[in-house]
């Protein structure tokens, strides 16, 4: 079990500047993501992209931000888990918290801090009938085994450069594969988009463009899948599993179900100091919400600042803190 | 019709219709446009194409509004539940030329 005084949903730009507020008061802080890198949606989502209200930046780019923020958190050497997402926070009877993720990892902790951003990315889900009756096994909304198919009679749905991709992969181990778009055309990767036009051609792929989905049917295990073409003709497809691929999409995620209070997907905190309805639980960021909050990173940063003034009492109960400014007192490493 | 004043014409996911007065010389989206006329719409992502749960249907004025860019096209691209009308309405500014425009909210409300 990982031990930290600080553990921080979330390794986005305020989640670190989190650690740096935290490092003056000599916490120690885990942060935990469900993305494969640092730097939330910053580095996920748009590395290239300039953001103009940085102060002391009149213009960085979202990487270029991140990557600074990491060489100004390194004196306190946050450790990371990356690619996990949180599932569960457990109260211990000493007031402190075991939060462990979807991989299994536990952080034992004193304090939450929740930077989670937009949330965790999960898989968009198609609105058809009887979707849910098969969704526990036949229905696949992003693939783990590929093995899992071989010889099977597949349908994947959608039209970007996952549903294209994983289209072309499984064409050499499925038995039948019919790709499904509701439009005519494909806004993927020229050179995928060739390479599904050619297996439909040579007959290795069937290729329904102009399609909609209108539902999953049989009787135990899914049989056939039923589709309606511009004119509304019903045709149906054969098919043992269904594999919907239409991106991705912010959700909270098992927080959700934390008891945190929750308006409109954003977790409600007290302007004092960003903490939640949960002692020792904080939310800073565009996750939380609040008379007159603004979505933007440097108001996360301010959020973090005084979220840590706050946590210290339960990191060091008998200490006193006293405020200090960095001119004054520098950043001493640990 | 006033200067910098147009009307819009909105649908929401009930079916129930009405008319809203926009004024178009304030630098707002639409989705912030509709978010201030107290429709539940989510907008995760706060306007960056990123989450479509601004999704919405043009019923009417289509070709009155800005071609919308690669990335909101990407977008669209992905939703099971999008067609040819659809657009993000956080992508989308208005304009004088837009009086008459008429909308169906398509965006999920809750998580």
């Amino acid at each position: 079990m990982i031990s930290t005084d600080i553990c921080i949903i979330g390794a986005g730009p305020v989640g670190l500047f989190a650690v740096f507020e935290a490092g003056l008061l000599k916490m120690r802080c885990h942060l935990i993501d469900a993305l494969p890198q640092i730097g939330g949606q910053l580095s996920e989502i748009y590395p290239h992209k300039p953001i103009y209200d940085i102060p002391g930046h009149p213009t960085i780019t979202a990487q270029q931000l991140i990557d600074k923020q990491m060489e100004q958190i390194a004196p306190f050497n946050p450790t990371f888990t990356l690619g996990e997402r949180v599932n569960e926070l457990q109260k211990q009877k000493d007031e402190s918290f075991i939060i462990s993720g979807s991989l299994g990892t536990t952080i034992h902790c004193k304090v939450v801090v929740i930077a989670g951003g937009l949330g965790c990315f999960e898989p968009r889900k198609p609105d058809i009938g009887n979707l849910k009756d098969y969704e526990e096994e036949y229905v696949h909304y992003m693939i783990r085994q590929p093995e899992k198919f071989r010889d099977q009679r597949i349908v994947i749905a959608g039209g970007g450069d996952s549903a294209l991709d994983w289209t072309i992969f499984l064409s050499d181990i499925a038995k039948e594969i019919t790709l499904v778009h509701r439009s005519d055309s494909f806004r993927g990767s020229p050179d995928s988009v060739e390479k599904v036009f050619n297996l439909a051609r040579n007959g290795k792929i069937n290729l329904l463009l102009s399609h909609k989905l209108v539902q999953l049917n049989g009787t135990n295990h899914l049989q056939n899948i039923a589709l309606s073409d511009l004119n509304k003709e019903e045709i149906l497809i054969n098919a043992d599993h269904f594999i919907p691929l239409y991106g991705l999409s912010p959700k909270l995620g098992p927080i959700a179900d934390w008891d945190l209070i929750i308006d409109k997907n954003a977790i409600e905190v007290n302007t004092t100091d960003y903490s939640t309805n949960i002692d020792r639980v904080y939310a800073i960021g565009d996750i939380n919400t609040y008379p007159g909050k603004l979505k933007l990173i440097l108001c996360g940063y301010h959020e973090a600042a005084l979220m840590v003034q706050s946590a210290f009492k339960f990191v060091y109960p008998e200490r006193k803190l006293s405020f200090k400014y960095t001119t004054v007192n520098g950043v001493n490493a640990f | 019709m006033m200067e910098n004043l147009i009307t819009i014409k909105i649908e929401d996911r009930s079916g129930a219709s009405q008319d809203i007065i926009v004024p178009t010389d304030v630098s707002l989206s639409l989705m912030e446009i509709l978010k201030a006329s107290e429709y539940d719409i989510l907008a995760t992502c706060g306007g960056m194409a990123l989450c479509a749960t601004c999704h919405i249907e043009i019923v009417k004025g289509l070709e009155n509004l800005a071609i919308p860019e690669d990335q909101e096209l990407d977008m669209l691209d992905t939703l099971p539940d999008a067609d040819e009308n659809s657009r993000l309405s956080c992508q989308i500014r208005l304009n004088q030329n837009n009086n008459g425009l008429a909308i169906k909210i398509k965006g999920s409300s809750e998580e």
